[in-house]
């Protein structure tokens, strides 16, 4: 036997998070991922993976970078490389972004918050040295960037993550989905502040919380400690984000590809649409007009045989499209894929094939997310 | 009967010139949670050392090797309904496919249980 594709490629040098230790105490089984030691899987990914959907799942995600964006005019000087309107951003409030290329390509995929010192900006562990280089260039030089390495970054979701952190952090549960704010952890005598935010990246109610490396052990025990919170390994993560529709970045967005055609038209703010000035604006908006020439979708798969990334996509003879992301679904009960289809075989509905291993498998452009979103929306009936 | 380990962690299981044919215990557990197999239909012909079956856990699809060269009797049909139980019990219910030995010298080169589990313990 042997691994057709793994799950990153390896680096030169393994790096080690600060709670290496903690994961493998626990069992987990450690892979290379974006050039660190990292828990691929603890007891097993379904489990794992059907725990988070009903439970809360605890993931350590600190080889996200974690970057702090300050000095006069930063909101205005990056909003020249990403679409959102980020100079409306009220404190204590995030918007889903992009870093684009100077011809609209997507860099990376970002949160960026609003704090009092300037931006708090989490990116992709894989990219972030280069979106570091990227934003050094392009930004003014009275604008300083500054990588938080001192700091872990853990996500706790699922449904009753709300319930176990505000049992160790009093009062997280005053945030809506998409806000973010600074609370005390530990003794009276000697609080932490955490920088927590409600959001994530498993379609579910969640938090992410940002923690002093030295500390992250500590506050990792503590919420392992809540009878709803399992510690949950990257494998469970990759198939929560998969169900939700959301894009891994290098694989389901890539600097191939601009917003629209990434199914990302929602971070391009309403003011960035008409003023534009962002850069790849004119593409990007001629994009957004007129629709993109292939876009990334959801696919259903007939039969239990996953579709993988890499898979060609057919409409008869024709290649149109190509699989990003697929695998085993365990709360759909069924395989599940996203890919780029081209314009004219891309609604919902379509009827497709993807070639697997010389066999043609059914397909179905389909609804994204495949699990409907459970997010703690501000004006909610729930 | 006797049972031979492969390096890539097939096991197969020779009783006179028909054998049958899985992954180990080990094997299983390194791949996790398995949702597909594709296993070979009767009469295919398999070689020594090449693509026989497909085992795919949530992550990854894997290859598993012909342990030796031979005619396919039949491929485990239970996979298709039920592939946990390549995880629940890999070297018994859980097996691949069944096949007619073309040439027994092959079995040579394969390892028995006690130099298979050294060879897992230095892994």
């Amino acid at each position: 036997m042997s691994e057709e594709d793994d799950f990153e490629l390896e680096p030169i040098e393994i790096l080690e998070l600060p709670l290496d230790a903690w994961h493998r105490a626990k069992g987990a089984r450690m892979v290379e991922f974006a050039g660190y030691h990292m828990p691929i899987q603890y007891e097993g990914i379904i489990a794992e993976h059907l725990w988070t959907r009903e439970n809360a799942g605890l993931f350590d995600v600190s080889h996200m970078g974690q970057l702090m964006l300050t000095g006069d005019g930063a909101a205005k000087a990056l909003e020249a490389l990403v679409p959102g309107d980020i100079s409306a951003l009220n404190e204590g409030k995030m918007r889903y972004s992009l870093l684009l290329a100077e011809d609209g390509g997507v860099l990376d995929d970002m949160m960026i918050t609003a704090v009092p010192m300037g931006l708090y900006v989490v990116v992709n562990g894989a990219v972030k040295w280069d979106d570091m280089g990227y934003l050094r260039e392009y930004l003014p030089d009275e604008i300083t960037i500054n990588n938080m390495e001192d700091r872990a970054l853990l996500a706790l979701q699922g449904p009753k993550a709300v319930d176990a952190l505000k049992r160790v952090v009093t009062g997280v549960d005053r945030l809506y989905f998409m806000e973010a704010g600074s609370f005390f952890w530990g003794p009276k005598t000697d609080p932490e502040p955490l920088w927590i935010s409600r959001s994530g990246y498993t379609g579910e109610d969640g938090f992410e919380i940002s923690v002093p490396a030295t500390h992250a052990r500590a506050l990792a025990d503590q919420l392992c400690a809540q009878p709803e919170v399992k510690a949950i390994g990257l494998g469970a993560r990759d198939s929560l984000r998969l169900e939700a529709g959301l894009p891994l970045y290098g694989h389901d967005m890539t600097p191939d590809v601009e917003p629209v055609a990434a199914n990302a038209a929602f971070a391009i703010s309403k003011r960035r649409r008409t003023e534009g000035g962002f850069a790849g604006s004119d593409r990007i908006l001629n994009a957004l007009a007129n629709g993109p020439a292939r876009k990334l979708v959801g696919l259903s798969v007939e039969g239990k045989m996953p579709v993988r990334e890499g898979a060609p996509i057919f409409a008869g003879d024709a290649q149109v499209g190509v699989i990003t992301s697929g695998g085993f679904g365990p709360s759909v009960g069924a395989p599940v894929a996203m890919g780029y289809v081209d314009a004219g075989h891309n609604t919902i509905g379509m009827a497709l094939e993807a070639e697997v291993r010389g066999k043609r498998v059914s397909i179905a452009v389909a609804n994204l997310p495949f699990i409907p979103h459970h997010y703690h929306r501000k004006g909610a009936s729930l | 009967m006797t049972r031979y380990f492969t390096e890539d962690h097939e096991w197969i299981e020779v009783d006179g010139d028909s054998a049958t044919v899985g992954i180990t215990h080990y094997a299983q557990s390194q791949l996790g949670d398995i949702v597909f197999a594709e296993v070979p239909a009767a009469g295919a012909t398999l070689k020594k050392g090449c693509d026989a079956a497909v085992v795919e856990s949530v992550k990854a699809a894997s290859d598993v090797y012909a342990p030796v060269s031979g005619t396919v009797i039949e491929g485990n049909d239970a996979l298709e309904g039920d592939p946990a139980l390549v995880n629940s019990d890999p070297e018994g219910e859980g097996w691949f496919f069944k096949l007619t030995l073309s040439d027994s010298s092959e079995l040579d080169s394969l390892m028995n249980a006690a130099a298979y589990q050294a060879f897992v313990d230095g892994l």
